[in-house]
C-alpha cells in the first residue's frame, strides 16, 4: 500500500550533476551504466535538470536523451570543475559512478570547488565518503559500534609497516592500499619477501601513501549485505549475498550466491543489525550501500570488512537478483523521498519500504581473461582480476549453479571434467590424492570444477573442506551433482519423464547429458522433448509470490523433479507481434558494454515501433537486463538449449517476427545456426551472408567479383600447410585461428622459427579449426567503417574511422579518429564507395563493419585492402552514434524489422567536430605482463575525446584537442615540460623525427638509447644519450624509477628486443608515466602536446554538437 | 484407494477443494490436518516451526532450501518442547538438506521425525502460495507414507469436514498449566543465553502460546517475568502487583479465546496497569476495548513486512504471523491506530489515549526476523516507569 502523504521531494534544488564511472576497467564495468541510467531517468522524471559527465561513449547513459546536458569529457576534477562553472548545478550526486565518481567528488570538495560554486553533495557527503573509505576512521567507527574489525595497523612507511605486522600478530597478513579501486595493489603475504613487495607496491599505488596491514582471516565465510537508507532513517536490506569462495579471494572474483544460505536467523539478524548500524554510524543519509562481513565458520565470530557508501557491482547484482532497483530508488531517496513513499516497481501495488523475499537461488560466477595476459599467473587474491560475470537463477542451488557454469561461455556445459596437474603421472592413489589436495589449495578461477573433480577422485566432503575451506553445504551440493553424473554415465539417459525432469531440475544441460552418455546434444534434446520434459518460466517478483506482479521478468526452471509432474508456467506470452534480442552474455575482452548498448537500442527501437521487445541475457551488470529496458526479460544463459526453449514458449502465442543475433557480439551469432535449424526466423542480414563474410574462400570470391583487394592470404589445416601458406604469403604474416573474437591467439609471425612455436604452443591446428594466414601490411594505416543498409541496395556509411596505431595492432586496442585526421578526401571517398559495394554484395540488412588497411596513404596511389567485414553490430557503433548524434543501433534494428533506410532521412554531412576513441588496459593489475600492443586485443574499455573546430582553425587543431581529451579520459596526462625518453625500432625512426624536433622546440629534454640516439643526433637534434638496461648502471630503468622521465616513446619488435626492454615498460607503467608503444601514437601525442593541449581545453555538452 | 498417484509419491497434500499435491514425504510419517499457510522468510525455519501461533496450521515455506543450518536447542521458540503446541506440518520445495553451521546439533529432518512433525517436499510451493494468495488459506491434510499408499478420498473428506480455525480457542491448549518465572535474556554471540541482571520491573505475561523471545526481550528491558496460564483471573494477576502485563501471542481465533480472556483484559485495563499486547494479545485487547476482529484471506506470514509507526512516521521491517486482524473501523473513541501494514493497509497496532495500554499485531521480539521493533519493549518499559512515578 502506498501512503499518500505530502511529498518531501526537495524543491530547493533544480539541477543535479551526476558523475559516471568512465571507461570499463576491471572492477568498474556496465553496472555503473545501469545505475547511472536509472538515476538519470528517476531524477528527470521528478523534474530535475540532469547534467551528466562520463567519458565512456559506449554507455546508454551518455545517449543524448538520457540527461539534459551530457558531457562526454574526461572525468578529472579539472574538467568537472569546468562543467560546474558552466552549468552551475545545485547538487552533485556522487554515488552512481563507482570509485571514480566518489574520488572525483572528494577532490572537488577538497579543492573548494563545490563550496565556490555552492554545489551540495547529495546521497553521500564528503565526510561520509571519507569516513567509509579511510581505513582508520572506519575502524574507529566500528570500534564505537562494538563491531569487530580484523586486527590491523596503518602504515605510511616501510618502518611503520614492520611495526604494524608485529602488532597484528605476524604473517600471514593482508595488505590493502587505501583509496584504490577494487583492491588494486593489495595482496596476502605469507612470507617476508612477499610482505615487502606488496607493502611497497601498495604505498605507491595509494593516493594517500597509506596501506592497512590486517590479520589474515583466510578461509572464513564471506558475506555482503545490500542496504538502502532514507532521510527518515528507514533502512532495508535488499539482499544478502554469500560468497562460495571463502575469504582470501576478492568478492568480485568470488562465486557468490543470493540469498545467504548457511546462516541461522540469529546470525543473519546480527549481521543485518550490524549493517544498519554501520550505515548510521558512517552517516550515509540516503541511498544504497553495501557492507561486507567475514564469519569464522568454526565459532561464528563476525568481523566487518568494509563498506561502500555508494551503489556498486554487487548492488547491481542484488537488483537483478531480487527485482529491487537499488540505483533508481537511491536516486529518489537522495532528493528527499522516503522509502514508504516510493512504489515497488515490480508489483506496482506495494511500497519500496520492504525487504525482498526470493524463492529461488541466484549464482554469480566471474569470468577471467588470464590467457590474454601471458606472464600473469591465474591465481586469485585480494586484488580483483575478473573482467566479467554471469548470473544465473534456478529454483535450487544445483540448478542455479549449473546454469551459471554454462552461461559463462567458456566452453563449459556444467561441471566438465578438469585435469588436475600431477594426477596423470601419479603412481598410486595417495599421490593422486596429494595432487588433488594441492590443487584444491590454490585459488584458481577453476577451483569449483577442481572440487567436482576431487569428488570424482574419491575425496570426501571433509577432505575437500580441509583443503579449500568451501562451506560443506556447497560441497555436498556439488557432490550430489557429481554422483548423479556418475549414475548417468553408468545407466545412460533416463527413459521416464519423472527421472528426466528430476535430472534437469538439478540443472544439467542437454549438452552435459550428451557428454555423459556419448550422444549428441540434439539427440538428448529430442529424447527429452519427446518425454515432454521442458522448462517452465517463473517470475522474479520481489516477494516470493505473496503479491501479484505484472512485470515479465523471468527465469527458467524444471521446477521440482520429485515426481515428474509438469509444473506451473508463469511465462504468459502475449498475443502481440514480437521480436527477441539475444544479448552478449558475460563481459570479456573484446565483447562488452558496446554490444549491450546495441541490444538496448534494439529493444528501445522495437518498443518504439510497437513490436514487443523480448530481451535474453545473463550479465547482471547491464542495462539490457534491467526489466525496464524491454517489454519482457528472460534472465537466461545464452546457449542453444536455453534460448530454443524460451523461443518455444514465445512462439506458442502471438507473432514472433524474428530473433536479433547480430547485436550481442559473437555470443548470439554462434547460436544462429541452431536457430535456423529449428526454422526460427532471424531478423536482418541472413546468417548465410554472415557466414559468407566469415568464410575465407567464399569471401575471397566475393571480393574478386566486386573487384576489391585483400591482403595475400592462405588457409592451413595442418602445420605443414601453415608453413607452405606462410611462404606463399611471405613473412611477416598475421596468423590466427578462424572464428575468433578479440584477436584471440592472433600473432604477427616473422620467421619459420616463430611459426613453429605458434603451431606447437599457441593453437591446435586441425581440419575443424584451421588457421588463417594473412600478409602483414607493415606501416599501413588501418580504418574502420560502420554502415547501415536495408538489403534493397540502400546504404548509409555512418562513419569512417582512422586508427591512430598502425595496422597490426588489434582494432579494439587502437585509438581512432572520426572523421579521419590524416587521410586524403579522395581516399575517404573511395573507402565509402568500397563500403557501399560490400554492403550491397552481402545484402546487408542492418549494421555492417569493415576494416581496411591503406598502404602508402599519402602517396598519389594509396592502396586499399579489405581486412575484414562483419555484417553485424561492431564495437564502434556507440562511438559513431555519439559522434553522429544518430541512434545507429536503433535505426539498424528498425531496418532489420522491415523499415526501409530511406525512412530515416540520413544524409552524409561534414562535421565541425572531431571524436577520438582511446582505450584503457588493465596491465597494472597483472604482474609481469608486457604493455606492448599487438594483434590480440587486451583493452577493457574505451573513452571518447570530443572537441570542435573554432573559427579560423583547421580540423587538425580540433583533432589535437580531442586526442588530448581522450588521453586524459583514459587517465594519461600528457606533460607540458620535462624529459622524454625515446627508443624506437628502425622503421619508426624516420616517423618520429619531426615529433622529437617539435618536443625539443617546446623545451622538452630528450633522452634516447643507442641506435635511436645516434639516428636522431644525425638529424641534428640535441639528444642526451642514456644506457640501455643491459648496458650497466645508471641506465634508463634507474631514470624511470627515479621519476626523471615524464614521457616514454618505446616501440620494439622481435622477441629479444621485447624481452630486453620489458622491464622499462613495466617500470613506466608502474610509475604512471605516459607512454606510447607505437610511432603513430607518439606522433599524435606530440601533436596534442604542441596544441597546448592540457591548457585551454573547453567543455561542451553533446547536445550542442550539431 | 486410488491409482492416480504418480510413481514414487510418498507424501501428499490434499485440500478441502479436492486438489491433491503429490511429493515426497519427509520428517515424521502419518497425517496432519490444518489450515495451510505460507511463510516467505528465508531464514529461521526452526523458530517458525516452534512458534505456538502456528498450532493447527501447516506451513508451506516459499524459500526452496531448508535444513541448511540444521537445528539447535537455542532456536526453539515455544516454551517446553511439546510438538503439539506448534505447527502441525510443513511443506517444502526441496528436501531438507544436511546441516552446515557451527550452531547445529541435529539435522533438520531428524528433528522433524523426533518431533513427529509430518513433512512434504518436492512441492512447487510457489504455485501453492499463488493459490493461497488468490483463494485464501485452505484447509488441508498432509500425509507421509513411505509405502506410497494413501486413501485420498478419506483425506479429502477429512480436509472438507475440518471446521477450521474460526471459533477455535487454541490458546487453552498452548498455554502453560502453572505459573512460572522466566529469567533468560536475549541470545548474544558468543555466550548464547544467560540470565538477565537488571530487575527494574515486575511483568506478568498472560500466556496464550507465548514465544520465548518475547519473554527474553522483557528480561532484557529489566523485567522479572512471571508467566501465568491463559485463564488466570485479573484478580490473581493484579495480586502479583505487576508493573505491567503482557498479553502474549498465540494461536487460534481471538474471538474464541476472547470469551474468557477479554473480561480479564478489560479489568486489567481498568486497573490502570500498563498493558502491552502482541499478535493474539493485540487482537484480544482490541476486542476488550470494543473493537472487532476479522479473518484475513491470505494472512501475513513472513519476515519482510513493512509496518509504519504512525506516532513517529518511521517504517520498521517486521516478522508477521497472523490470519486475523483488528478491523480499524470498529475501533471506539479513545483507541487510536498506531501502526499499519504498508503491504495492505491493515491494522498493526493500537493504543489507548491517556492510558499506558498498547498493542501490536506484528512480532517485535523477532526470532525469526528483523529486530527493528524491539523498541516497543522499551516503550512498554517507559510506560511502566511512568506509571511507577505517578503511583
Amino acid at each position: 500500500m502506498l501512503r499518500k502523504t505530502e511529498m518531501p521531494k526537495r524543491t530547493d534544488i533544480k539541477s543535479i550533476l551526476i558523475i559516471g564511472a568512465g571507461p570499463i576497467v576491471i572492477g568498474q564495468a556496465c553496472e555503473f551504466d545501469y545505475s547511472g541510467v536509472q538515476a538519470c531517468k528517476a531524477l528527470r522524471e521528478e523534474g530535475y535538470r540532469i547534467i551528466l559527465v562520463n567519458s565512456n561513449p559506449a554507455t546508454i547513459m551518455t545517449d543524448p536523451n538520457i540527461a539534459d546536458a551530457t558531457y562526454i569529457e574526461p572525468i578529472t576534477p579539472e574538467f568537472v570543475e569546468k562543467i560546474i562553472a558552466k552549468e552551475r548545478p545545485d547538487a552533485l550526486l556522487p554515488t552512481m559512478g563507482g570509485q571514480t565518481a566518489l574520488n572525483t567528488a572528494l577532490a572537488l570538495d577538497a579543492a573548494g570547488v563545490l563550496a565556490k560554486y555552492n554545489v551540495e553533495m547529495i546521497g553521500a557527503k564528503a565526510e561520509v565518503i571519507d569516513k567509509a573509505e579511510d581505513r582508520q576512521k572506519f575502524r574507529d567507527a566500528m570500534d564505537k559500534l562494538g563491531l569487530e574489525s580484523a586486527k590491523s595497523a596503518v602504515a605510511h612507511t616501510w618502518d611503520e609497516a614492520v611495526a604494524g605486522l608485529e602488532a597484528i600478530g605476524g604473517l600471514p597478513a593482508v595488505i590493502r592500499p587505501s583509496f584504490t579501486l577494487a583492491g588494486t595493489g593489495g595482496g596476502i603475504a605469507f612470507n617476508q619477501e612477499e610482505f615487502k613487495e606488496i607493502v611497497e607496491r601498495g604505498l605507491d599505488l595509494s593516493p594517500t601513501t597509506e596501506v592497512l596491514i590486517e590479520e589474515s582471516i583466510l578461509g572464513w565465510k564471506e558475506y555482503e549485505m545490500e542496504v538502502v537508507r532514507d532521510t527518515a532513517d528507514n533502512c532495508i536490506i535488499v539482499c544478502s549475498i554469500e560468497n562460495v569462495d571463502p575469504m582470501g579471494v576478492h568478492t568480485g572474483d568470488s562465486i557468490t550466491v543470493a540469498p545467504a544460505l548457511t546462516l541461522t536467523d540469529k546470525e543473519y539478524q546480527i549481521m543485518r543489525s550490524a549493517s544498519l548500524a554501520v550505515l548510521r554510524e558512517i552517516g550515509v543519509e540516503t541511498g544504497g550501500s553495501n557492507v561486507q562481513f567475514a564469519l569464522n565458520p568454526r565459532d561464528g565470530r563476525m568481523i566487518v570488512i568494509e563498506m561502500n557508501p555508494r551503489v556498486s557491482r554487487s548492488s547491481a547484482l542484488a537488483s537483478k537478483a531480487t527485482g529491487f532497483p537499488i540505483a533508481k530508488i537511491a536516486a529518489k531517496l537522495a532528493v528527499g523521498y522516503t522509502l514508504d513513499e516510493l512504489q515497488n516497481d515490480i508489483t506496482k501495488t506495494t511500497p519500496a519500504s520492504f525487504e525482498p523475499s526470493i524463492d529461488y537461488v541466484v549464482t554469480k560466477i566471474p569470468r577471467f581473461a588470464f590467457e590474454k595476459y601471458p606472464g600473469s599467473e591465474p591465481l586469485l587474491g585480494t586484488s580483483m582480476k575478473s573482467v566479467g560475470e554471469v548470473m544465473a537463477i534456478g529454483r535450487t542451488f544445483a540448478e542455479s549453479m549449473q546454469k551459471a557454469l554454462r552461461g559463462l561461455e567458456t566452453g563449459l556445459s556444467g561441471f566438465d571434467e578438469v585435469e588436475i596437474a600431477g594426477v596423470k603421472t601419479a603412481e598410486n592413489p595417495d599421490a593422486i590424492r596429494d595432487a588433488v589436495i594441492r590443487e584444491l589449495g590454490r585459488p584458481t578461477p577453476d577451483r569449483v570444477r577442481v572440487i567436482a573433480q576431487a569428488f570424482r577422485h574419491g575425496l570426501s566432503v571433509e577432505e575437500i573442506n580441509a583443503a579449500c575451506e568451501y562451506e560443506p553445504w556447497f560441497l555436498r551440493q556439488i557432490e550430489a551433482i557429481v554422483s548423479e553424473e556418475a549414475k548417468i554415465g553408468a545407466l545412460g539417459l533416463p527413459t521416464s519423464a519423472k527421472a528426466f525432469r528430476s535430472l534437469k531440475a538439478m540443472g544439467f544441460s542437454d549438452k552435459r547429458l550428451a557428454q555423459l552418455t556419448g550422444k549428441t546434444e540434439k539427440a538428448v534434446r529430442k529424447t527429452r522433448q519427446e518425454l515432454n520434459v521442458r522448462p517452465v518460466f517463473k517470475r522474479i517478483d520481489t516477494c516470493a509470490a505473496e503479491f501479484a506482479s505484472s512485470t515479465a521478468y523471468m527465469y527458467s526452471t524444471y521446477e521440482s523433479g520429485a515426481l515428474g509432474q509438469v509444473p506451473e508456467n508463469e511465462a504468459e506470452p502475449s498475443d502481440r507481434a514480437k521480436a527477441i534480442i539475444l544479448g552478449g552474455g558475460p563481459n570479456r575482452i573484446g565483447q562488452g558494454i558496446e554490444f549491450d548498448y546495441c541490444c538496448c537500442h534494439a529493444a528501445f527501437a522495437f518498443k518504439d515501433m510497437g513490436l514487443e521487445a523480448i530481451m535474453v541475457n545473463c550479465n547482471p551488470e547491464t542495462v539490457s537486463t534491467d526489466y525496464d529496458t524491454s517489454d519482457r526479460l528472460y534472465f537466461e544463459p545464452l546457449t542453444a538449449e536455453d534460448v530454443l526453449e524460451l523461443i518455444h514458449v514465445e512462439q506458442s502465442k502471438g507473432d514472433l517476427r524474428g530473433v536479433v543475433v547480430q547485436f550481442g557480439g559473437q555470443t548470439p551469432l554462434k547460436l544462429a545456426q541452431a536457430l535456423e535449424d529449428e526454422g526460427i526466423p532471424i531478423l536482418g542480414t541472413s546468417p548465410d551472408a554472415i557466414d559468407l563474410a566469415e568464410d575465407r574462400e567464399r569471401f575471397q570470391h566475393l571480393l574478386r567479383d566486386i573487384d576489391l583487394k585483400q591482403p595475400i592470404n592462405a588457409i592451413a589445416r595442418t602445420p605443414e600447410e601453415a608453413f607452405k601458406g606462410a611462404h606463399e604469403v611471405g613473412y611477416p604474416i598475421v596468423i590466427r585461428p578462424s572464428y575468433v573474437l578479440g584477436g584471440r591467439a592472433m600473432e604477427i609471425v616473422r620467421d619459420d622459427e616463430q611459426l613453429a612455436r605458434y603451431v606447437r604452443e599457441a593453437v591446435q591446428v586441425s581440419g575443424d579449426s584451421p588457421v588463417l594466414i594473412d600478409q602483414y601490411l607493415s606501416a599501413a594505416i588501418e580504418v574502420d567503417a560502420d554502415a547501415l543498409a536495408d538489403g534493397s541496395g540502400n546504404v548509409f556509411v555512418a562513419g569512417i574511422m582512422e586508427h591512430i596505431e598502425e595496422a597490426g595492432v588489434h582494432s579494439g586496442d587502437s585509438a581512432c579518429s572520426l572523421p579521419p585526421f590524416s587521410l586524403k578526401a579522395e581516399t575517404v571517398k573511395e573507402l565509402e564507395r568500397q563500403t557501399i559495394e560490400l554492403a550491397k554484395a552481402l545484402k546487408v540488412r542492418g549494421l555492417m563493419n569493415v576494416q581496411f588497411a591503406i598502404l602508402h596513404p599519402y602517396s598519389d596511389a594509396p592502396e586499399i585492402f579489405v581486412l575484414e567485414v562483419n555484417p553485424r553490430a561492431s564495437r564502434t557503433v556507440p562511438f559513431v552514434a555519439k559522434t553522429l548524434g544518430q541512434p545507429l543501433a536503433g535505426i539498424a534494428a528498425k531496418i532489420m524489422a522491415g523499415v526501409p533506410l530511406a525512412d530515416f532521412d540520413l544524409k552524409p554531412k561534414t562535421y565541425n567536430h572531431v571524436a577520438v576513441k582511446e582505450v584503457v588496459f588493465p596491465f597494472a593489475r597483472f604482474a609481469n605482463v608486457d604493455t606492448v600492443l599487438g594483434p590480440e586485443m587486451r583493452s577493457t574499455g574505451e573513452v571518447m575525446g570530443l572537441d570542435w573546430v573554432r573559427d579560423g582553425e583547421s580540423m587538425m587543431d580540433a583533432f589535437s584537442r580531442a586526442f588530448a581529451k581522450s588521453q586524459l579520459g583514459a587517465g594519461v596526462k600528457l606533460p607540458t615540460s620535462g624529459k622524454v625518453f625515446v627508443s624506437v625500432k628502425d622503421m619508426d625512426k624516420p616517423v618520429i623525427v619531426d615529433s622529437i624536433r617539435t618536443l625539443l622546440e617546446l623545451g622538452f629534454k630528450v633522452v634516447a638509447t643507442g641506435g635511436t640516439a645516434d639516428y636522431l643526433k644525425a638529424q641534428g637534434l640535441d639528444i642526451e644519450p642514456v644506457k640501455k638496461v643491459l648496458e650497466g648502471r645508471p641506465n634508463i630503468l634507474d631514470a624511470i624509477k627515479n621519476g626523471e622521465i615524464d614521457l616514454v616513446f618505446n616501440t620494439t619488435e622481435g622477441k629479444q628486443s621485447l624481452a630486453d626492454s620489458f622491464s622499462l615498460r613495466r617500470a613506466t607503467l608502474m610509475q604512471k608515466i605516459p607512454y606510447y608503444t607505437t610511432a603513430s601514437g607518439a606522433v599524435a601525442a606530440t601533436r596534442a602536446i604542441k596544441s597546448g593541449a592540457n591548457e585551454g581545453l573547453d567543455v561542451r555538452p553533446i547536445q550542442a554538437y550539431a | 484407494m486410488t491409482t492416480e498417484l504418480l510413481e514414487g509419491c510418498t507424501g501428499v497434500l490434499v485440500l478441502s477443494d479436492g486438489t491433491v499435491y503429490q511429493g515426497l514425504g519427509c520428517g515424521a510419517t502419518g497425517e496432519a490436518l490444518g489450515e495451510v499457510c505460507f511463510n516467505t522468510a528465508m531464514t529461521g525455519y526452526q523458530e517458525i516451526l516452534t512458534d505456538p501461533s502456528y498450532m493447527e496450521q501447516i506451513i508451506a515455506f516459499t524459500f526452496p532450501h531448508v535444513g541448511n543450518v540444521g537445528v539447535n536447542a537455542d532456536d526453539v521458540e515455544q516454551l517446553g518442547n511439546d510438538p503439539k503446541r506448534a505447527a502441525k506440518g510443513a511443506i517444502f520445495r526441496d528436501a531438507p538438506t544436511p546441516p552446515a553451521n557451527w550452531r547445529s546439533t541435529l539435522s533438520f529432518n531428524d528433528w522433524l521425525v523426533s518431533r513427529g512433525v509430518v513433512g512434504l517436499s518436492g512441492i512447487d510451493t510457489r504455485s501453492l502460495t499463488k493459490k493461497i494468495r488468490e483463494h485464501g488459506m485452505p484447509h488441508g491434510v498432509i500425509a507421509h507414507s513411505p509405502s506410497g499408499v494413501f486413501d485420498l478420498e478419506a483425506l479429502k473428506a477429512k480436509a472438507r469436514e475440518w471446521k477450521g480455525l474460526g471459533g477455535l480457542d487454541l490458546a487453552i491448549d498452548a498455554t502453560v498449566t502453572q505459573s512460572a518465572a522466566y529469567t533468560t535474556d536475549l541470545w548474544q554471540w558468543p555466550q548464547g543465553f544467560s540470565d538477565g541482571t537488571k530487575k527494574e520491573f515486575k511483568v506478568v505475561v498472560i500466556d496464550y502460546g507465548v514465544k520465548q523471545n518475547i519473554l527474553r526481550a522483557l528480561v532484557d528491558i529489566g523485567a522479572e517475568v512471571q508467566i501465568v496460564p491463559a485463564k488466570t483471573s485479573a484478580e490473581d494477576i493484579l495480586a502479583r502487583k505487576p508493573d505491567g502485563v503482557l498479553l502474549s501471542n498465540g494461536p487460534g481465533d481471538p474471538a474464541a479465546t476472547g470469551e474468557y480472556a477479554v473480561p480479564v483484559i478489560q479489568k486489567l485495563v481498568k486497573s490502570g496497569v500498563p498493558v502491552f499486547g502482541i499478535c493474539l494479545g493485540h487482537q484480544m485487547l482490541g476486542i476488550a476495548l470494543g473493537g472487532k476482529t476479522i479473518k484475513m484471506s491470505q494472512g501475513h506470514h513472513g519476515a519482510n513486512h513493512p509496518v509504519k509507526d504512525e506516532t513517529t512516521g518511521k517504517v520498521e521491517i517486521v516478522s508477521m504471523n497472523h490470519g486475523f486482524a483488528i478491523d480499524r473501523d470498529s475501533l471506539p473513541e479513545g483507541v487510536v491506530e498506531t501502526h499499519i501494514s504498508l503491504f495492505d493497509g491493515s491494522n498493526c497496532g493500537i493504543a489507548m489515549t491517556g492510558k499506558p495500554v498498547f498493542s501490536v499485531q506484528h512480532h517485535p521480539e523477532a526470532s525469526p526476523g528483523p529486530v527493528d521493533s524491539l523498541y516497543l519493549f522499551e516503550r512498554f518499559a517507559q510506560n511502566m516507569r511512568n506509571a511507577k512515578v505517578s503511583a
